[in-house]
Formats: structure tokens, C-alpha cells, sequence
């Protein structure tokens, strides 16, 4: 006889701004069991756990827990009824006692009970035992590593009797050795009769600890199978697969010199180490991996938000030193980073404003902003990019998301840039735009820039790139040509 | 950049001024104008600067200290007997100076700004009690008051400084590739760095500028008397605050003009006066200052507001 069923999600739809996220998923939990939830960036699976802890309402479907149905779920609701979700970064309150934040999920709210600081910890100690840990239950949690910030969580779930524990990529930042002490808490969490929900990209993990696997593509699950029925490249397999018609494909242009020189490149505080690669004009760099594995790093260190503490850059030939984004920008590098909204455009500036921001010396004589000159040159990039905008006087932030990344990218047209970085050049963008963008740089490239391209999407890096960097844990682990890439083999290489 | 705050700025002042015209038309007089001129040019002087700092995102509290330094030096070195061009040079200086530390503690040791201002509004305030044990400067030579001018053309220098300052300063936010390093760093500093801008300069460079127009004022202020107060400038940073705030520009930073500012100050100048003028106790000055405060940030927050929905809405992102 099967175990019970803890968990129940049925047909769960969920569509962020007309973009949907989730179509039609169920997905079911069994007690003592580890249900690993796996796909692409972007599949759906992080959208599907905030579904279940009540982070986020569904469009559609239902949710059952214990076989009630579920009418409202919110965070609070989901506590009360047994859900306890574990981050890849702990929720933890880190200039609290581990004693205190264990003691948080169980005692009651009430204001002006008294404390039983003894009881407390006797009850932290209890829970950490459990866990598998012996961390002091009087040190700031700030003081703790990540690790032990995990264990506290999933004492702090047993704490709270939580029947069912979802964990979200606990291992991205963890060792192997402390792997192995995350999958003893595991293994005692399911002793109890727990359910954990368990998504990580590591394959290997999903093997060695889960029951069975969901798979979600595009939103979509592709079923449900036990882990012992499939294998690696199967896997592997179903996580792909789409086909690559919504991409505008990169025309073949002739290739110059190369332009963008990087040798041993490392940055180590933020994990970037012996990066390796050249661009060359006309050629578009595609750079994937999955998120976290040092994509964005990188090209911050390019662009010099964060200086390299080894290797060399060479630009057209010549050694450079790029220590701020200022370097960066007299050397003909530009940037347009993946946070459009935060980082990329000023949304509360003009088209004229943003567009100019850059390059102001271009447009001022003697410091002073010639608005002629200005204007002339943000409507020319407003037409040449087909930036739809009541006029070039409107701000950043009433245009749509598409235009607002055109604009960005005018910004670094305006540069008159050598190499071009763009990191998730369509994430968020629709349709249309994307394709537009698409040809863009098509257009760019055939003009002889040379451009990096970061991003997370398979068919985006498969049509626009004409070669692949693959990046794991903080490095390029390979660099394949177009004609050679799958998506099979560039999953295969980002995972490991 | 010629908002709808400017419209309302005019429409209140207008108001103020059309209520004085019917119901105590003494307000126009030659003498009380140029009295009220007077005792805010210097005001206006510092608000150029604070709107600099507000500009950045940050805030300089400390202006009614470096303001009271700033005419102890003036004081001390015209004593000495430097000409009155060395002395206008050396309170300028100086006060640069101590907007240069307040700038460095805020932008390259990343401390917030209204701490840093707190703490060096109060420590300079004590340290000049101290040095000076309360004493005035005095027995000032002649050439020091009114710059060594007569006293009927020191309003019409007075006010030059301030028009010559405020044009330039305006012109400059906006004609000037610097001016828009301010705003960019204000509205978004993570994309002003991204756009190349030194964002710890530019916050370093306000501060010192704020603190060199502080020390302008100062001289400005004192060349009124022969003698020099230990204790001048205690409450200016509220007047200069809510001057800018009234202006327009926005407490966060990134959004704000000169020429809101100079219509801040002009408005919170005259409602004290007028008061007195309309029979109404000088006591209620300050409850009222407070009270166009208010409306000011509502204002603000409401049209911010209504520009863009809550944020409950925006911290949920698909991923």
C-alpha cells in the first residue's frame, strides 16, 4: 500500500503579466518520501513551491493537504497546516539567538507571555540533536554558516512538526561534506513521516536522495516518474526539447580581428576564476550556464564593477586595466545588465536623458550639454531602434519593457562601443520585441561590433550565438561552435 | 523640468501676497521688504547647496554649525587685518572644508549622511563654544561691515550674489554634463555607476560645494554688524530643509530644480512676516511652516503614489 498523500496540487495555472508561468501542473507528495522537482531556468518550479507555500495564489487549481482542500492559502495558512519551505538562502533573523529563532515557529504569538529561556534551549538543543547537529543554541545566527543556518531551518521546520518541508536549491552554495550532513537531516526528516519537496540542478543529487521526479518544461509538467526508472541522459533529455522557431537566427557575417581578449580572467570573492576567451568582431559570444554559476559575475568583472584580482584583459590588442566602469567605458566596453528595471535605465530621465547618459562627452563642448546635438542623436537611435515613445521627452518608465531595454541599449550604442555585453537581452520582454531585439543584434554584429550575450534561454543561445561558453561553478568549462551545440549537450555541460 | 510644483509655488505666494495688498498693505514697504530680502538671502545661499545634497539622495543637517564657524573665521581673520577679498576667500574655505569631511564620511566611508551630519552638526557646534567660551567676535574694522561698502548698496550686492548663484547654479544642473551626474546619482546611483559615473565623487563634490555656499551665506550674513556671534545659524538646517522639501525636491533624491528652491525659501520667508503683519501671534509661525511641510511631502507621496501601484504588487515577479 502506498503511503498517504500529504500534498496535493492539482491543475495549478499561473500567469504573470499575460506570461504564463504554469499550465495545468499537479504534482503530488506522499509521506516519508523526497518528490524532486527539476527543469530548465525559468520551467516553472520556483513559481509552482511559492504556489505551495502560499507565497503566491494560483489563477486556477487546487490545492489539497491531507485530502482537505485548501480554500485559501497564504503563508500563515500553510505554517498552520505543516508547510515549512527551506531557501538556498536562509529566512532566518540573523541578530537573533538560534534558541530564538527555532522558538519563533513554535510558541505562541502571544505579546506579554512570559519567556522560559531554559525551556527554550533545552528544546533548540533537542531539535538540533535531531537534525543531526550540535550547533550552541545561544550564538547569533549571524555567526553561523551557511550550512548550520540551514540546519536550524529544518530543525526549526521539525520544530514547528512541519509535515511537509520544501527546499529550493539548499545545496547551491554547500560542499560536498556538508551535502552529506543536508541529506542526514533529510534522511531523519522522512523518518518522521515527513514529505520533502526537493528541487535542485544538481542531477547527481536528485538521484542519490529522491523517490521520484517531476519534470517541468515551459511551464508544463511532462509527469512523474520514480528516480529508479530513468536515468541521466533521459532526464537530461526531458528537460530539453522544444523546438527553435521563435528565434530570429544570427546571420553568418564575416569575422575580424579579435577584439575582446580575456586570459585567466578571476575575481574571487565573487567565485570567477581562470576565465578564458576571445571575441572578434562580428561575432556574437553566447554565454550559458545556470543561474548562480558565475554568468553575471563575469560580466561585472568585465565591465569592471568588480575588479579582477588575476589574469588580463586585452582589448584590440592592447593590455588593459579596467578597475570601474568608467575604464571599461573608455576602453569601448558597454554593458546592459539583467536588471533593466534597477540597474539599466533611469525610469524617472527622459529617453534624451538615458540615451545620452554614457557618453555625455559626446554630446557637450566644453561640459556643457549641447541639447541639440543630444536630442538629435536620441531621435536618431529612437527611429533606428523602433523605440515606440509618445516623444524622446517621455520618461524611461512609462515606456514598456521591450522599449525600456532598447533604450538601454541605445545608451551603449551611443558609446560607440567595440564590444557590447548583454546579459538576458529579452528576459521579461515580449514576443515581438524579442524577435526585434533579435535582429538588432543580428544588424549590430554585421556592423562589426562584437558582442556577449548572457543568457538562460535555450533557443535564444542556440540561434543568436556563433559559439557557446558554457559556465559552472565560476569558470567556462567549454566552448562549442553553433553547428556542433544541442541543448542536450549544453544542459549536459552546465550541469556537470 | 518646469513642473506643476512651480504653479503651485506662484499660486500660494500670489495668494500670500494679495491677502498682505488688501489687509496690510505696510508689508510693501521699502524698509520692511528689504528687511525680509536681507534676512533670507543668506537662507537662500545655503538652500542652493542643501538642494545639491537632497539632489544626491543624502541630506547636510549640519549647516547651522559650519554656518556659525564659518563667521567666527570671518570674524577672526578680518581681525587679523586681511583685506576683505582674503577674508571672503578663507570662510568660503573653510567651510568647504567641513562640507569636504561630512562628504568623505558619506561617500568613501559609506556612513549615512544623517548620522554623519547629526553627529558633526552637534560636535562642531560644541567645538566652537569651546574654542571661542561663547565670546563674540568684536571690534570689527570698518572695512569689514557691508564689505567695506556703503549701507544702501550692500542690499543690492547681497541680493547680486544670490541672483548670480542661483542663475548659475540652475543653468548648471541643467546645461552641464556634472548636472546630470547628480540626478542620475540620486535617481538610481547603481545605474548612474553603471552608466560610468563616479558616484562616491559626486556625493563628495555636493557636500564640499553645500559647505562652501554655507560659508558664503555666513559672510553674507555678518557683514550686516560689527561684531560676530559665537551662536548664529541654530535652527538653519530646518529652515533650509524645509525650504528645499517646499521646492519641490524630492527627500529621496533625483528629482528637484534651483528654481524650486528659490520659491521654497521665498514662501516660507514671507508667511512669518506676514503674520505678524495680520495681527496673528509670531508663535503660530512655526506650527504653520510645519503645516506647509506636511502638505508638501503629501503632495509628493501622492502623486508617487498614484505613478506607481503598491509595491505588493511589484515584489512579485515571475521567475
Amino acid at each position: 500500500m502506498p503511503a498517504p498523500v500529504l500534498l496535493q496540487a492539482d491543475s495549478i495555472t499561473k500567469s504573470y503579466a499575460g506570461v504564463r508561468a504554469l499550465r495545468g501542473v499537479s504534482v503530488d507528495l506522499r509521506a516519508g518520501e523526497v518528490h524532486a522537482l527539476v527543469g530548465e531556468n525559468g520551467a516553472g518550479k520556483s513559481t509552482l513551491i511559492k504556489i505551495m507555500t502560499g507565497a503566491v495564489a494560483p489563477d486556477a487549481g487546487t490545492i489539497e493537504v491531507a485530502g482537505q482542500r485548501v480554500a485559501h492559502m497564504d503563508p500563515h495558512a500553510a505554517r498552520a497546516l505543516g508547510i515549512a519551505a527551506i531557501y538556498q538562502q536562509p529566512a532566518l533573523f540573523p541578530h537573533l539567538t538560534v534558541a530564538e529563532n527555532i522558538a519563533l515557529t513554535f510558541e505562541s504569538a502571544r505579546v506579554w507571555r512570559r519567556i522560559d529561556w531554559a525551556s527554550r534551549r533545552r528544546r533548540a538543543r533537542d531539535l538540533l540533536a535531531s537534525a543531526g547537529a550540535s550547533i550552541d543554541p545561544d550564538r547569533d545566527v549571524e555567526t553561523l554558516s551557511m550550512p548550520e543556518q540551514q540546519i536550524v531551518e529544518i530543525a526549526r521546520a521539525m520544530g514547528a512538526d512541519a509535515r511537509i518541508v520544501i527546499m529550493d536549491e539548499p545545496t547551491a552554495a554547500l560542499t560536498d561534506r556538508e551535502v552529506e550532513r543536508l541529506f542526514g537531516a533529510i534522511a531523519r526528516l522522512r523518518e518522521r513521516g515527513a514529505g520533502v519537496v526537493y528541487i535542485s540542478h544538481r542531477l547527481e543529487e536528485v538521484f542519490a536522495s529522491a523517490d521520484r521526479v517531476t519534470v517541468l518544461r515551459d511551464g508544463e509538467s511532462l509527469g512523474t516518474w520514480p528516480t529508479a526508472s530513468l536515468d541521466r541522459a533521459r532526464l537530461i533529455r526531458l528537460m530539453v526539447g522544444r523546438d527553435l522557431s521563435t528565434v530570429f537566427p544570427k546571420r553568418d557575417v564575416a569575422m575580424g580581428d579579435v577584439v575582446l581578449e580575456v586570459r585567466g580572467l578571476s575575481h574571487r570573492p565573487s567565485g570567477v576564476h581562470d576565465v578564458t576567451f576571445g571575441v572578434r568582431r562580428g561575432e556574437i559570444l553566447g554565454l550559458g550556464g545556470l543561474v548562480g554559476s558565475g554568468r553575471t559575475e563575469l560580466a561585472e568583472v568585465l565591465f569592471g564593477l568588480r575588479p579582477a584580482d588575476g589574469g588580463g584583459i586585452r582589448v584590440n590588442g592592447s593590455d588593459v586595466r579596467i578597475a570601474s566602469p568608467a575604464d571599461a567605458i573608455a576602453h569601448g566596453i558597454g554593458y546592459v545588465p539583467e536588471d533593466r528595471r534597477h540597474h539599466g535605465v533611469v525610469l524617472e530621465m527622459s529617453i534624451v536623458a538615458n540615451a545620452s547618459l554614457a557618453s555625455l562627452p559626446a554630446v557637450a563642448r566644453a561640459g556643457m550639454i549641447d541639447h541639440r546635438a543630444e536630442r538629435s542623436s536620441a531621435s536618431r537611435y529612437v527611429s533606428d531602434l523602433r523605440i515606440k515613445a509618445e516623444s524622446v521627452d517621455a520618461p524611461v518608465g512609462s515606456l514598456s519593457g521591450g522599449n525600456q531595454q532598447k533604450v538601454a541599449l541605445a545608451r551603449w550604442l551611443a558609446t560607440r562601443p567595440a564590444v557590447l555585453i548583454l546579459d538576458e537581452p529579452t528576459q521579461g520582454v515580449d514576443v515581438g520585441s524579442k524577435a526585434e531585439i533579435h535582429a538588432l543584434m543580428g544588424s549590430l554584429a554585421a556592423r562589426g561590433l562584437a558582442i556577449v550575450m548572457i543568457s538562460s534561454d535555450m533557443p535564444e543561445l542556440l540561434g543568436m550565438s556563433d559559439r557557446i561558453a558554457v559556465m559552472r561553478a565560476g569558470t567556462i568549462r567549454s566552448i562549442v561552435p553553433r553547428a556542433e551545440a544541442t541543448q542536450d549537450l549544453l544542459l549536459e555541460l552546465a550541469l556537470g | 523640468m518646469a513642473d506643476r510644483r512651480t504653479g503651485s509655488l506662484l499660486a500660494a505666494l500670489a495668494a500670500v501676497c494679495a491677502l498682505l495688498a488688501i489687509a496690510a498693505p505696510g508689508f510693501f514697504s521699502r524698509e520692511n521688504l528689504i528687511d525680509v530680502l536681507l534676512g533670507n538671502v543668506p537662507v537662500l545661499i545655503v538652500a542652493l547647496g542643501a538642494t545639491l545634497v537632497l539632489l544626491t539622495g543624502e541630506i547636510d543637517i549640519s549647516v547651522g554649525s559650519v554656518f556659525a564657524i564659518c563667521g567666527v573665521v570671518a570674524g577672526v581673520t578680518a581681525l587679523a587685518g586681511a583685506p576683505m577679498a582674503i577674508t571672503i576667500v578663507a570662510t568660503c574655505a573653510a567651510g568647504a572644508l567641513l562640507g569636504a569631511l561630512n562628504g568623505a564620511l558619506v561617500a568613501y566611508a559609506a556612513l549615512p549622511s544623517i548620522v554623519v551630519t547629526l553627529a558633526t552638526m552637534v560636535a562642531l557646534r560644541d567645538g566652537l563654544r569651546w574654542a571661542t567660551q561663547g565670546a563674540w567676535v568684536q571690534d570689527l574694522p570698518d572695512s569689514f561691515q557691508w564689505f567695506g561698502l556703503s549701507q544702501s548698496s550692500y542690499p543690492i550686492v547681497a541680493c547680486g550674489i544670490a541672483a548670480l548663484l542661483q542663475a548659475a547654479l540652475a543653468y548648471g544642473l541643467r546645461h552641464v554634463a556634472a548636472g546630470r551626474a547628480v540626478y542620475a546619482t540620486g535617481s538610481d546611483p547603481d545605474a548612474a555607476r553603471l552608466a560610468g559615473f563616479d558616484v562616491a565623487g559626486v556625493k563628495a563634490a555636493v557636500f564640499t560645494i553645500a559647505g562652501a555656499l554655507t560659508g558664503l551665506a555666513a559672510i553674507v550674513n555678518d557683514v550686516r554688524f560689527n561684531q560676530v556671534p559665537s551662536n548664529a545659524g541654530i535652527g538653519l538646517e530646518m529652515k533650509v530643509i524645509a525650504a528645499v522639501v517646499v521646492g519641490g525636491t524630492a527627500i529621496r533624491g533625483g528629482r528637484g530644480t534651483m528654481t524650486g528652491t528659490l520659491l521654497g525659501v521665498a514662501l516660507l520667508a514671507i508667511v512669518g512676516p506676514a503674520l505678524v503683519f495680520l495681527g496673528v501671534s509670531a508663535y503660530w509661525e512655526r506650527a504653520i511652516q510645519g503645516a506647509i511641510i506636511l502638505a508638501a511631502v503629501a503632495l509628493d507621496a501622492w502623486r508617487l503614489r498614484r505613478r506607481q501601484p503598491g509595491l505588493s504588487r511589484a515584489a512579485v515577479q515571475p521567475s
